[in-house]
């Protein structure tokens, strides 16, 4: 017989071949050093004329740059070197003013056709980068706190509307709400009423002297929805808080059920990150002042996308951000964009007080944000970059109080809806739903990352040159053959890696390093195989074609338990392990198809078309 | 080359190599039970802070800066070179610790200071991962007792989940006894130790598993025997290589790496060795037989076993 794989197969294994070097080409091109350009928010948006200045800036510094353009709506700036790249960015951060973030980025100069089809390199975890990593908790009992005082309010409204007579209702400690009544009926008819208006609840009842008990507890489900929304709200808080800080390639992210990664690829100042990250901005309700209101009760703003429009404002506070239960931006009735804004108990009577005695007068909505500015310094004939914390309000509305505002209400006099829905963001980012901490922190020094992979890249070159060589000795030809399928297989690895968009990190280059020493096993198992075959006397090719099939049963036994473990180490870890995990199972689907796969094509190229007498091997 | 033409008896040496199990175990549990394992910053929370200076540094003159700013329980370390020290501190402390501790070292020392690393670890972030880290372990374990219990027989699924026991309790014996840092990459290297051994151990219960059916003789030793000896040169080849690898990584691989170059290190060398000694021994003592292995006589309802 002899051993020989139809065209169509072989053209597979080209075809897959030339895919994952397709693929996995674009970690070949190094990256340049470079600074992105964004609009802090939408209504400054980076456009040729800001390049322009840009590229003016850098070259009355002295600043040489490869290539400035637009991608993806950012400006991209290319440098030769690391030492540039600083420079620009603290030159243009100062040039551009703050209406634009420079974040330092690494740019990758995969060629453009590469990128046409997705082929993009694999991205690099914080360990080999260098950068900060932050885990989060979200405080959601104070969410679910903060909303049972609205539905405390909502349910002594419902009772004053339906004229059921109730002495108290109050939040325990225990977080139930607890209604008081006078007799057995009225508790009962609100207990009715109750269930008909509010699903989410729960009833249980008691009696104690002359007091009839009604207790609410929201259900499961409620207090899940209740916790997401928090999250929820927090994550675009903190997505806003880090694009502030121009980081590229931020990641923010829920983890878990209250736990919430942010991770800051390149920054290496983490108590200036972690600042800024635990901040809380805010919103401020005021009255805008009468014309006859005294110096000393007022106040000036700027609207914020219009700096030249001034308002005059009262000193007193309506209520803040933080009185905001949540901000949807709808459509009003003609189709203008406008935000619905829903306040908390207090807010809402606060709300309805002050404007019931201020019909027609105009309300006005202020931003407050604390924030840093770098600043330059001369110290000592060295230049220092230097905080400066500051405040900022500023207008972001100036509306007409149509009537008598409650705990939900209106803002319209919009112009886009994409403006409508920035402040709809911007409520919802300013009130914090719930306090966060920090739990977990980890900073990498850049040098530490750069040190990282250069020892990655060793501890892979040197073992991968190990075990080729001890299979060319070894296994002598086929040890050849095993070392091609070997280097395929290592290319295959990066392709799917990259492909995935996964993270490589220092774990998960051990894991690749793990995978070619291990890689090697199935190629040892068919090798040893054959070697039995032929030494109870069967003819080369059958040994060939049966050193294969036998081998494949124990092959697949023995990788699909091992993948069990991969895939639940990916399943329960965090972090470095879960970047192991990924590496390791991607490794080990790979190494099957190289070693049963693509050993055999090359050895059915080989040796299959021939007869031959002897196999050395 | 290796070429192994003499026929081992391995199962001759069973009782010996029970008893070199059984007092590996009991010392590794022992160790555990009194020295217990020295878990790193991810698993007890606390603070830890990797600084390098550009010149070789005394250990006993960062203490006493650090002593002078009032963190006497600071552990000090070197990390990898002189130049680098590692400082831990407990869980006591905020989070913010690992900036004042830079500022410290930097206001104090004659040249510069650069931070490499600074991690602070929650100490009930410390306590999830310890746990999920035990249940991942575990899962890990039963997920692959009921493959096993699936594709083979029942058997052979205890013969190979006990033999991973082993194992898995050796390594972490020998972490204990050795007090390296037990930290997130090295509870990774343990899986992949769960993952290696069973590779190696299947192998060889897939050999066994064929000679039960094809060779004519009913002494279960002597299956055991021949199945080890056939496998035994890809048993050595595939230890060798992912040693080679594994020696090149705790080598050149850095610091931050090492814990797990040796803990797999150690997992492939008692992994080798329990596929060898062990897990043939555990189906020994479940007495298997030939009759385990043959496919009940299929009845018309049943659909026949696929055998590739």
């Amino acid at each position: 017989m002899l051993n020989r794989y139809p065209l169509w197969k072989n053209l597979l294994i080209v075809l897959v071949l030339v895919i994952a070097a397709i693929y996995a080409a674009p970690n070949l091109y190094p990256e340049d050093y470079a600074v992105q350009i964004s609009g802090s928010r939408a209504v400054h948006q980076v456009d040729d004329r800001i390049i322009a200045q840009a590229v003016n800036v850098l070259e009355q510094e002295g600043i040489s740059f490869k290539s400035a353009e637009l991608e993806n709506e950012a400006g991209m700036i290319r440098f030769d070197s690391g030492d540039a790249q600083l420079r620009a960015r603290a030159a243009l951060t100062r040039g551009l003013g703050e209406n634009f973030v420079v974040a330092m980025n690494l740019a990758p100069t995969t060629p453009d056709w590469l990128t046409a089809i997705g082929a993009r390199p694999m991205t690099l975890g914080l360990d080999l980068r260098g950068g900060v990593h932050f885990l989060m908790e979200v405080d959601t009992v104070q969410a679910v706190t903060q909303r049972l005082e609205v539905y405390a309010s909502d349910i002594r409204t419902t009772l004053r509307e339906q004229r059921i007579r109730y002495r108290s209702v109050e939040l325990e400690d225990d977080g139930r709400l607890v209604a008081r009544f006078a007799d057995a009926e009225a508790r009962d008819e609100a207990q009715s009423r109750l269930r008909r208006d509010f699903q989410e609840f729960a009833f249980e009842t008691a009696q104690q002297d002359e007091a009839w008990f009604l207790y609410v507890t929201l259900n499961e489900q409620t207090v899940r929805d209740i916790e997401d929304y928090a999250i929820q709200q927090n994550l675009t808080t903190l997505r806003n808080r880090v694009n502030e800080l121009g980081v590229a390639e931020p990641l923010v992210q829920r983890q878990g059920r209250n736990r919430i990664v942010v991770q800051l690829p390149g920054i290496q100042d983490a108590a200036a990150a972690k600042r800024v990250i635990g901040q809380t901005a805010n919103l401020e309700f005021r009255l805008e002042a009468l014309s006859d209101a005294s110096r000393a009760a007022t106040e000036v703003f700027e609207f914020r996308n219009d700096p030249d429009r001034r308002a005059t404002l009262e000193r007193d506070i309506i209520i803040t951000g933080s009185s905001v239960a949540n901000a949807n931006a709808t459509f009003d009735e003609n189709g203008m964009p406008q935000v619905s804004i829903t306040l908390d108990a207090r807010g809402g009577q606060m709300m309805s007080r002050v404007t019931r005695n201020a019909l027609q007068r105009r309300m006005a909505v202020v931003f407050v944000e604390h924030k840093t500015r770098n600043v330059m310094e001369r110290v000592d004939g060295e230049m220092v970059e230097r905080r400066i914390p500051y405040t900022e309000k500023r207008l972001i509305s100036l509306a007409t109080i149509q009537s008598v505002l409650g705990n939900q209400f209106r803002i319209t006099g919009l112009d886009s809806p994409r403006e409508s829905s920035e402040l709809a963001l911007l409520l919802r980012a300013g009130a914090l739903a719930a306090p966060i901490y920090f739990v977990e922190e980890r900073t990498i020094g850049p040098s530490l990352g750069e040190a990282n992979i250069k020892m990655g890249v060793t501890s892979v070159q040197i073992g991968f040159a190990l075990v080729m060589v001890f299979m060319a000795l070894f296994y002598r030809v086929f040890g050849l053959l095993a070392n091609v399928a070997l280097t395929l297989n290592l290319v295959m690895i990066i392709a799917v890696m990259s492909m995935l968009g996964a993270t490589l990190t220092l774990p998960g280059i051990a894991g690749i390093v793990l995978t070619v020493g291990m890689a090697v096993d199935a190629n040892v198992l068919i090798f040893e195989r054959i070697k039995e075959e032929l030494r109870s006397g069967a003819p080369v090719q059958s040994a060939i074609n049966s050193g294969f099939g036998r081998a494949f049963s124990t092959i697949l036994d023995a990788n699909v338990t091992t993948l069990i473990a991969a895939v639940i180490l990916f399943a329960m870890g965090t972090g470095p392990v879960k970047g192991f995990a990924v590496t390791l199972s991607v490794g080990i689907v790979t190494s099957m198809f190289a070693a049963l796969v693509i050993t055999r094509a090359l050895v059915n190229a080989t040796y299959g078309g021939r007869k031959l007498q002897k196999l050395w091997l | 080359m290796i070429n192994i033409k003499k026929e081992f008896n391995f199962m001759g040496a069973r009782r010996i190599a029970a008893i070199f199990s059984i007092v590996l175990i009991l010392v590794s549990i022992g160790s555990l039970a009194i020295n217990g394992l020295k878990f790193g910053l991810d698993f007890t929370g606390g603070s830890l802070v990797e600084v390098t200076y550009d010149q070789p540094v005394e250990l006993e003159v960062v203490r006493g800066h650090l002593r002078g700013a009032g963190y006497g329980d600071a552990v000090v370390q070197t990390f990898g070179s002189a130049n680098d020290i590692l400082i831990r501190l407990g869980e006591a402390h905020d989070p913010q610790l690992g900036q004042t501790i830079l500022e410290i070292l930097q206001q104090e020392a004659d040249g510069s200071v650069t931070l490499r690393r600074n991690e602070f670890v929650g100490s009930q972030v410390g306590e999830e991962l310890r746990e999920q880290g035990g249940l991942g372990l575990l899962v890990a374990l039963i997920m692959v007792m009921i493959y096993l219990a699936f594709r083979f027989q029942f058997k052979f699924s205890v013969g190979a989940v006990l033999a991973l026991a082993h194992d898995v309790i050796i390594v972490l014996g020998f972490f204990s006894l050795m007090q390296i840092d037990f930290d997130l990459t090295v509870l990774a290297a343990l899986l992949a130790v769960i993952g290696y051994s069973l590779n190696d151990t299947i192998v060889v219960y897939d050999r066994i598993r064929e000679n039960f059916r094809v060779l004519r003789v009913s002494d279960s030793i002597e299956v055991l025997n021949t199945s080890l000896n056939q496998t035994l040169s890809r048993t050595i080849v595939t230890s060798l290589t992912t040693m080679m690898v594994l020696v090149v990584l705790a080598i050149f691989g850095g610091e931050m790496i090492y814990g797990f170059a040796i803990a797999l290190l150690a997992g492939v060398i008692i992994g080798t060795y329990s596929s060898v000694y062990v897990a043939g021994n555990i189906l020994l003592l479940l007495n298997v037989t030939r009759e385990d292995l043959i496919p009940p006589p299929p009845k018309e309802d049943e659909e026949e076993e696929l055998v590739p």
